[in-house]
């Protein structure tokens, strides 16, 4: 357990490494940041001076270099944009993204396993059928577009929800929350469903269909033979045992959910770190460009590390499996 | 019954939020200030919010006038013509309780012309700032100085004792890794004062009780709730849902819709923008045309073939959905300089723009690259599209390359386009900036988005000159001779001037301000 989990944090190393390089060697196609940083009367005397200030007229792998030896001390630079520090720019910011990922990750969880035993019970039910159809629709939107929807129905035409912004939050010193005041709550509403729904209907799809595959074998008619209740049958037996893949997706997903709000936050206008990502790419701000690339891509890796170890907790052949080939 | 309950709802929601708008105004437009500190970023959002918090010696009114702000009086002194002198305004407090006097303009002037500064380039022509006792302020320049009140409208004054106790002194810059005071926090003599800020999400101000104009000015507006909503759908739903009061750049394809609402109205005025085509003249030989040893774009007939080809009219009609005025010169209209004859929009005429083509050698037309910006202006892609059907008429064929603007920009630096679309404003409302930028000969102090290519040493004498002529009787001639040339010389394609589109509540009454910085000291509210 204890190789395992050290062999794959250096693996994840080496991959953040990878990722940062990569992302540095795109930067030069991203534009140059120094005509949004000086303003319209800048000379070329002024562009130069910049340039050589901010090391932008080094070579990529220098850069890197210096980003890299940067952030091992925790000095992730200053933002182009902002003229602040990376570091408190990006925190100030987590808090709004996690939190809405948090409570669509919720949303989709609860929702999405709910409705997949429902299809799956009631496989020929008029419910079940009209459920399936819809969650075609979550599947195949793009986000914007029912982000844009949901804004349509809710805040313009039926005026129930706000259409942008987090509401009133609450400082807790070390979080900053929406979830404490009523138009925190109401703000949250539909950029956590627009974020969601394709991570829900994901589930619900996937849960139905472990679910029938569940259904057949043998144990299930055994159990049903035994005269144990429906329910018993259904959630004890079943369900539990179409949980190693659903973990697995929802993981991934939960990685999906935060990486890719950026078009939900830039919808909504929620200030997380999605859309001062956005904003990064438009000045090319590359302080912050790369540090919320190596933020996301930790958070990926240490997800899927996460599940790896869940696996072990909920499948037991995997114990044995590992603990046999390591030795 | 459940409809009745949800119209009851909506009805109280449309109550309270009429009740929360009577004297608060909710503010929203695509982008944020980038800072607070005054002299760090000379860019259109971040000088509208620092506006309502801070002031210049001299602003433009809504109408685009300069009037008395921190100066009360101003004019070139009689002794001397290198110094313009400015009487300060008595008895005005900063938010903190400070008074006003002329150790703080020194002081702010002298942080404007330090490098980090994004306001230098408007005062390099600035030798020394002095103080002429407690409320005399003058400017010395190294030669005279006509325009030099115009260069200050946007230049914000600090207290020196706040800056100096915060460590604001210098303007924040990117290299020393601390988080400038200034850059968040914001001490000023205007008529708000800075209640609470969170980067690309709401910024607050409320109203400075002890503002020296709370009597000239109508100051309806006690708060202000300022939001960036970078996405134009939602920016349009907000103002929609009445969750918001006034939004900047209302998309074109939504002012019917924001006009046609009950409650809601569109108003609309000419921006300080001109949209135009730059064309390389200079180069022997192009890099991105199709054309062998020569450079077509070097023959006037040709420019002046394409200058013909662009139909402007249907460029507003169809493009800009009747949101553009067509543009004859690459000047807004309230510019000194500016005239009627200047800014007539050229005929739209494909046979002689033909007859020119063959005369010119290039009855075969020729291809070319445009490099266009599509992050930039009102629908600067689509401009661009339109144009390549209408250059494909007289055959020219284009290949569009159309980039975000971070990316485009640099083209035009680098002078590694021969073909390009540029939008410009003039904050100074003077010819000369437009001469010194686009039309003076690139080189290290002038002519720095010149990438044309265009060269007139004569030319550059007479614009150099500009700067330092005090008879403006004589200057208005020179600027008029030297638009002559650029007319006769097309060294520019102009396309059309930029329409602003502000979308508010019924209740908000204001005009529009061409530099698209809304002055909320100005916005009176109908009750």
């Amino acid at each position: 357990m204890l190789a395992f989990t050290i062999r794959r944090a250096f693996q994840s190393l080496i991959v953040l490494l990878v990722v940062g390089l990569v992302a540095f060697s795109m930067f030069n196609f991203v534009g140059d940041p120094v005509d949004n940083m000086l303003g319209q009367e800048r000379t070329g005397a002024d562009i130069e001076r910049l340039r050589t200030q901010l090391g932008l007229d080094q070579p990529f792998p220098v850069q890197y270099y210096r980003f890299l030896e940067g952030a091992v001390q925790g000095n992730f630079g200053i933002s182009y944009r902002q003229g602040r520090p990376v570091s408190d720019v990006i925190s100030e910011r987590i808090a709004a993204t996690l939190e809405l990922a948090m409570v669509s990750a919720i949303l989709a969880i609860v929702f999405g396993v709910a409705l997949g035993v429902f299809t799956a019970i009631r496989r020929n039910g008029w419910a079940a059928n009209i459920i399936m159809s819809l969650s075609l629709i979550g599947v195949s939107l793009p986000t914007f577009l029912i982000g844009i929807l949901l804004i349509y129905l809710f805040a313009v035409e039926l005026g129930w929800l706000p259409s942008f912004g987090r509401g009133e939050t609450v400082d807790l010193g070390w979080w900053r929350t929406g979830l404490l005041t009523e138009s925190g709550r109401k703000a949250i509403i539909l950029p956590a469903i627009t974020l969601g729904l394709y991570q829900m209907t994901l589930i619900m799809r996937l849960v139905r269909s472990e679910m029938l595959e569940v259904l057949r074998q043998d144990y299930i008619r055994f159990a049903r033979a035994r005269g144990l209740k429906d329910r018993s049958v259904y959630f004890r037996h079943a369900l539990k045992n179409t949980l190693v893949p659903v973990i697995t997706v929802t993981g991934m997903q939960l990685g999906s959910i935060i990486a890719f709000a950026i078009i939900t936050e830039t919808v909504f206008q929620w200030p997380g770190v999605g859309l001062l990502f956005i904003n990064a790419i438009r000045f090319v701000d590359i302080p912050v460009m790369a540090a919320y690339l190596m933020l996301i891509s930790v958070m990926f890796v240490s997800i899927n590390l996460v599940v790896d170890l869940l696996y072990f907790a909920i499948d037991p052949r995997l114990r044995a499996d590992r603990s046999g080939s390591g030795k | 019954m459940k409809m009745k309950t949800m119209l009851l709802a909506t009805l109280i929601l449309a109550g309270m939020s009429t009740f929360a708008s009577a004297q608060t105004l909710r503010w929203a437009r695509a982008g944020d200030a980038l800072t607070l500190d005054p002299h760090a970023q000379n860019e259109g959002p971040t000088t509208a919010l620092i506006h309502q918090i801070m002031e210049p010696l001299i602003i433009r009114d809504m109408t685009g006038a300069p009037v008395p702000a921190l100066a009360t009086e101003w004019g070139p002194s009689e002794e001397d013509p290198n110094v313009w002198w400015f009487k300060l305004r008595e008895g005005v407090k900063f938010h903190d309780g400070a008074e006003f006097d002329s150790e703080d303009v020194v002081f702010s002037f002298e942080r404007a012309m330090t490098p980090d500064s994004d306001y230098k380039e408007l005062l390099s022509s600035v030798t020394e700032v002095r103080a002429n006792g407690k409320y005399g302020f003058e400017i010395v320049t190294d030669g005279p100085n006509p325009i030099m009140p115009s260069n200050l409208t946007n230049l914000f004054i600090m207290d020196k004792d706040w800056a100096e106790a915060n460590g604001a002194v210098k303007v924040q810059d990117y290299e020393g890794g601390e988080d400038t005071f200034a850059s968040r926090n914001a001490n000023g003599t205007g008529p708000y004062s800075l209640v609470s800020r969170e980067t690309d999400a709401q910024t607050v101000l409320t109203i400075n009780e002890d503002y020296w104009g709370m009597d000239e000015f109508p100051m309806q507006v006690k708060e202000i709730i300022y939001t960036p909503i970078q996405n134009q759908a939602t920016r349009v739903a907000a103002l929609l849902s009445g969750e918001v009061d006034f939004i900047q750049d209302v998309p074109v394809q939504d002012l019917a819709r924001v006009n046609d609402t009950d409650g809601l109205q569109v108003i609309t005025a000419e921006q300080n923008r001109v949209i135009f085509f730059g064309m390389n003249q200079g180069d022997a030989d192009l890099t991105t045309d199709n054309v062998e040893g020569a450079n077509p774009l070097a023959d006037l007939r040709v420019r002046q073939a394409i200058n013909m080809s662009i139909n402007r009219e249907a460029i507003q009609q169809v493009v800009m959905r009747g949101q553009s005025i067509p543009a004859g010169v690459i000047m807004p209209p309230f510019v000194n300089g500016w005239t009627a004859e200047l800014d007539a929009v050229p005929a739209n005429d494909i046979d002689a723009a033909k007859a020119l083509m063959s005369e010119a050698g290039y009855g075969d037309g020729f291809s070319i690259r445009l490099n266009c910006p599509n992050d930039r202006y009102i629908n600067d892609e689509a401009i661009c599209q339109a144009a390549v059907g209408m250059l494909a008429q007289i055959g020219i064929t284009i290949q569009l390359e159309a980039l975000p603007k971070a990316q485009h920009f640099p083209l035009l630096g680098n002078l590694e386009t021969d073909f390009y679309m540029l939008g410009w404003g003039v904050p100074t409302y003077d010819s000369e900036y437009i001469f010194n930028f686009l039309v003076h000969t690139k080189g290290e102090k002038f002519g720095s988005w010149n990438a044309t290519r265009f060269s007139d040493p004569e030319l550059d004498v007479k614009i150099q000159a500009l700067a330092s002529e005090t008879d403006l009787e004589k200057r208005n001639q020179m600027i008029a001779e030297i638009w002559a040339v650029v007319q006769a010389e097309q060294v520019y394609i102009p396309i059309h001037h930029q329409v602003l589109n502000w979308g508010m509540s019924d209740s908000v009454g204001t005009i529009v301000d061409p530099e698209d910085t809304p002055k909320f000291k100005y916005f009176e509210f109908a009750s």
